[in-house]
């Protein structure tokens, strides 16, 4: 593949100059994720790519990188545009290099580190890489490649924490640059824990995040797990969520999305334990130029298990959003629950959403629904409103917000929910329904 | 308040939808005070006189006027009809997912009182007020807390109809088939908060299909609707012999006229 070697050779140079100083138990991982991204590049070509169908990846391929470099952040200047919370362990990365942890409550017996420091423990590091498989993935292989600093979070079996672990990725928006973050949580048998991973920042320049996140669901375990992106339209943003659940284990997930220049996230969720679950559940919205592209994929492997997945976008201006859910139940995989939707507010005649929910079913005694909805709002709807004395924007805004409301109100952090309702909800862009 | 001296007046109406014509000149005033009644089989254009007067949009007036507290309203949007105290109870209420019921409306109560010149209610006052209506209504506390009429059976939305007028105390209550789907005890608490409502200040107009509602609410006057036209116009007891005799007996234009 010869295209895919001229595109590897912008990153040949960086990658031999971070070599140089990035912490020997990572060289290995490295150097083979390196391998597979000079074999494949990016996803750029067009025909026959199902995973990116609807989002061109070229425009993010094409750019000349440099790697961000770490720079110190006033963290009051981050609490004003990340949520945060002083009865949580908030922890500040900035361009994918970690600089502190503040207000946070650090009495707990969960470990917390940044991969870059140099007291690692060797146990740990060995971790890192278990999930995400990047073997047909050029922006995952590039991550691992580049991987530099990152969150790992260990929480200890039987470890019922109420704590909230929030991480704050803060990309400072230098021109044509690219970090990436990345994060590794892994939960003990009979243990809970809440992290929230939050992508921030970006400029009026172009610049590109490029994360992945690994998260192992031990033993009736439980991971609460919250994801907020928040970047400007100069921002391309690829995320990666790859998660393994064991027997009993349950993962929440609840993800809130603010287009970009192209945001995707790819989401996979492997549900590998009996008697396990998940719960998925997204709000995206976009506005102007945006595009998003969420890429969900649900394994089931072993029987009874459940999942939901239930993901709502609120789409105006010229922009795009792209849902793919897919789940697989595998023939093993007998008495599978599992339930899909998408539903779409569409607020502008210019705006697109390509919504493909999808199952495959091998195993023969299993309960499955999907479904996907996209439209405006009709005129019963409104004309009720106004019959009652309520204005056409004061309508608007309470259709809106309630239509976003209903997997707001699945944040079970009452900071988070209400950091959502307020500030992330007010980006929603105004609209006036008309008939 | 200016001086007319009815509260509506609905002046040879004629209404179509998507170029058919629906109403076809009807002449009515409802005073203060006054309970009317528009009776009249399937498709005689009886719920469209109700949504027009509400300002549904769809409908295109083609001649005609409706005079509301002395002026023409057909130029009005339907959220200033509303502030001026024309409600609409609907035949099919519309669910509203993910918008709260409190929040839908206190933004009513505050949309009216705002229009009057009056300030926001505040949270206390709303509550107590809310409360107060709920239990009047006989409604689940549940539903309340839940959004506008979502998952609410038939006789759930046709009593949150009923608690909204009660809680925004208009000037003219259009009931639109409000008895449709209702079982006998929910027609009694529907009935009932209707009632509390009347008094010589308030104005309803009734459209219904049948005359079991009106064993509970007492018509003033009761209109026959065939047609897209009043064909007979009588008291309560017109209510009763159509029970008795059916539509086919006014279509076929017997029994003289009786203009109110």
């Amino acid at each position: 593949m010869q295209e895919a070697s001229l595109m590897a050779n912008k990153y040949e140079e960086d990658f031999d100059n971070l070599s140089s100083i990035s912490p020997e138990w990572s060289s290995d991982l490295r150097n083979k994720a390196m391998d597979t991204f000079r074999e494949i590049g990016f996803p750029v070509q067009r025909k026959g790519n199902e995973k990116w169908k609807y989002t061109n990846a070229r425009p993010i391929a094409d750019v000349e990188y440099s790697p961000a470099q770490f720079e110190k952040i006033d963290s009051d200047y981050i609490k004003s545009i990340a949520p945060w919370h002083e009865s949580w362990i908030n922890l500040l990365f900035v361009n994918g290099y970690y600089q502190e942890t503040f207000s946070g409550n650090l009495s707990t017996n969960i470990k917390i580190s940044n991969m870059a420091s140099s007291d690692l423990d060797a146990n740990l590091s060995r971790t890192v890489g278990g999930i995400m498989d990047y073997s047909d993935d050029g922006f995952a292989a590039l991550n691992t490649a580049f991987m530099s600093d990152g969150a790992i979070i260990t929480v200890p079996e039987g470890e019922n924490s109420e704590i909230v672990i929030n991480l704050i990725f803060f990309n400072q928006g230098l021109s044509d640059t690219v970090n990436h973050p990345r994060v590794l949580v892994t939960s003990g048998a009979n243990s809970t824990v809440s992290v929230i991973e939050n992508y921030v920042g970006g400029g009026g320049d172009r610049t590109f995040t490029n994360s992945v996140s690994e998260i192992y669901v031990g033993e009736n375990a439980t991971v609460n797990h919250y994801r907020l992106m928040n970047e400007t339209d100069d921002t391309y943003d690829v995320g990666y969520g790859r998660v393994r659940i064991d027997t009993d284990g349950t993962f929440n997930s609840r993800s809130f999305f603010r287009g970009c220049g192209i945001g995707r996230y790819d989401l996979n969720v492997s549900v590998e334990g009996e008697n396990a679950s998940c719960d998925l559940q997204g709000l995206y919205f976009t506005n102007d130029a945006q595009h998003m592209d969420n890429f969900i994929n649900i394994d089931h492997v072993r029987p009874n298990c459940q999942s939901n997945l239930f993901y709502k976008g609120i789409l105006a201006g010229r922009s795009r959003a792209v849902f793919g859910g897919t789940v697989l139940v595998r023939k093993e995989a007998q008495k599978t629950d599992s339930v899909q939707s998408d539903k779409n507010l569409i607020l502008s005649p210019h705006a697109e959403v390509d919504s493909k929910p999808a199952l495959f079913i091998y195993a023969d005694d299993v309960k499955c629904a999907h479904g996907a909805t996209a439209g405006n709002i009709d005129a019963d709807t409104v004309f009720y409103m106004r019959s009652r004395g309520i204005d056409l924007e004061v309508a608007s805004r309470l259709i809106i917000y309630g239509f976003a409301g209903e997997i707001i109100d699945k944040v079970e952090i009452p900071e988070l929910r209400s950091y959502l309702a307020e500030s992330f909800l007010s980006s929603l862009p105004t609209h006036r329904f008309e008939f | 308040m200016s001086n007319f001296e009815k509260l509506i007046e609905i002046k040879n109406l004629h209404v179509s939808v998507a170029e058919t014509g629906i109403l076809k000149g009807i002449d009515l005033s409802i005073g203060k005070g006054e309970v009317h009644a528009i009776m009249g089989p399937n498709g005689s254009g009886k719920s469209t006189l109700a949504n027009v007067i509400a300002g549904r949009p769809g409908y295109s007036v083609t001649s005609g006027d409706i005079v509301y507290k002395g002026s023409s309203i057909l130029e009005v949007a339907p959220e200033i009809r509303a502030r001026a105290g024309i409600f609409l109870a609907f035949q099919y209420p519309v669910e509203l997912p993910g918008v709260r019921t409190w929040q839908f409306l206190k933004s009513a109560i505050d949309a009216i009182r705002n229009e009057n010149g009056q300030e926001e209610l505040k949270i206390r006052d709303f509550d107590k007020l809310l409360e107060e209506k709920r239990q009047l209504v006989e409604m689940d506390p549940d539903l309340v807390r839940r959004s506008v009429n979502e998952g609410f059976s038939g006789g759930e939305k046709k009593r949150n109809e009923i608690l909204q007028l009660a809680l925004l105390d208009p000037s003219l209550a259009l009931l639109d088939e409000t008895d449709s789907g209702l079982d006998i005890d929910a027609l009694r608490i529907v009935s009932h908060g209707v009632n509390i409502f009347k008094s010589p200040e308030k104005s309803i107009l009734i459209v219904t299909h049948y005359q079991r509602i009106l064993d509970y609410i007492t018509p003033d006057y009761v209109h026959v609707l065939v047609d897209g036209k009043i064909v007979r116009s009588g008291d309560s007891s017109l209510a009763m012999e159509l029970e008795e005799k059916g539509y086919d007996w006014v279509k076929d234009g017997a029994g003289e006229e009786v203009n109110p």
